[in-house]
């Protein structure tokens, strides 16, 4: 490992490279001994494609390696990384320094999660509220049982639902929902944007079911159409247009 | 009562509302301000059988409305079984309670008490 970087070191320096530098501010809380975050500050400098996370990670290497961060795939696929950046709920690996238009990037701990440390948050709620409206395909059919070995769709079928199916768990939704913040029991729009994915896919039978679970005092009736988790989405899923396609057919507008 | 018949309710309360408080504001505009708050024009209005039950109907559908948005907002501000359950009956019983007592001026000058 060291070798590789020794080799890296090494290499001639980039010819496009123009690096800068900005203050990166990184909150810092440990719910076992703090009562509130600080904030620590580094330098550091970037090149036009350095992303957040790898500022993060450079903070790590070189000033403080018990920044406490959460990440793996470094591609908007894993959906680890999520975090307040400048105050907006985004993806650190998909966040680049230079689209910030900032010399300081503050970064904190996604809103709506309980904190583990710095900018690590505990993801359970989300989980469960996930788990809570059934995200797999309710079908008493299955290759075993049916004459058919699989359930074909077609392109107009598959369009129905195929955006929502994007979604990564990574909670920048959740994070960005002004109703999670007050209602603790609110499922959530990251739920019903998958709630909506699953009803939508022709080959479920669940949707009475699932509609069943959301229809109630904390379910989707709570979404206010703020429209933010839309915003925030890395993925393109747009989970304000799967409430309202959901409040369709609890309204009786769609079947 | 599930949460979406609810709010089908909450829904049509406040499109109802919104038509007959027009008729409503439309019915005075056709006499002066003053005159239409005058206290022998506000009795012939409670006396007047479409209006009064127009003006019961504003009362109703008002009353349903605004506690059910009271109810949603105060289920959003905190949460509990023991709260939630004593903001649903309180909502209930202040529907009843407002709509008893605007009820009762009508009743009251339909009685020749006023």
């Amino acid at each position: 490992m060291a070798q590789v970087s020794s080799v890296a070191d090494e290499q001639p320096p980039n010819p496009l490279s123009t690096t800068k530098s900005i203050l990166l501010r990184i909150s810092r809380f440990n719910p076992e001994f703090d009562e509130t975050n600080k904030f620590m500050e580094f330098t550091v400098s970037y090149e036009k494609w350095t992303t957040v996370l790898e500022a993060i990670l450079d903070v790590k290497k070189h000033h403080d390696h018990s920044v406490a961060v959460r990440y793996s795939c470094r591609q908007a696929t894993c959906g680890s990384c999520g975090m307040l950046i400048n105050g907006k709920p985004r993806l650190a690996c998909f966040t680049k320094i230079s689209e910030l238009d900032s010399n300081v990037v503050t970064v904190e701990p996604m809103n709506n999660f309980p904190v583990i440390r710095d900018l690590a948050v505990k993801f359970e709620r989300l989980f469960d509220t996930h788990h809570k409206i059934k995200p797999y395909l309710i079908n008493d059919d299955s290759e075993v049982n049916s004459n058919e070995k699989e359930f074909l769709q077609s392109p107009k079928e598959v369009e129905n639902y195929i955006q929502f199916a994007n979604c990564i768990k990574c909670g920048l939704c959740n994070s960005a929902c002004p109703t999670m913040t007050t209602d603790s029991s609110f499922v959530g729009p990251q739920a019903l944007a998958q709630a909506y994915r699953y009803v939508a896919d022709s080959r479920d039978k669940g949707k009475d079911t699932r509609l069943d679970i959301i229809d109630e005092s904390h379910g989707i009736w709570r979404c206010h159409f703020a429209g933010s988790c839309s915003q925030v989405c890395p993925k393109g899923v747009d989970p304000a247009m799967g409430i309202q396609f959901l409040r369709g057919y609890l309204l009786g507008f769609r079947s | 009562m599930k949460e979406s018949t609810i709010m089908k309710i909450h829904y049509g309360t406040a499109l109802a509302s919104v038509g007959l408080v027009a008729v409503h504001i439309l019915m005075r505009l056709t006499t002066g301000f003053s005159d239409s708050l005058s206290y022998e024009n506000v009795l012939a209005n409670y006396r007047s059988v479409p209006y009064v039950i127009m003006l019961e109907l504003i009362l109703i559908l008002l009353a349903v409305h605004g506690f059910n948005g009271l109810r949603v907002i105060l289920l959003e501000l905190k949460q509990g079984r023991v709260y939630e359950k004593a903001v649903s009956y309180g909502v209930v019983i202040g529907m009843i309670v407002l709509i008893g007592y605007g009820s009762r001026t009508i009743i009251m000058t339909n009685m020749g008490m006023v």
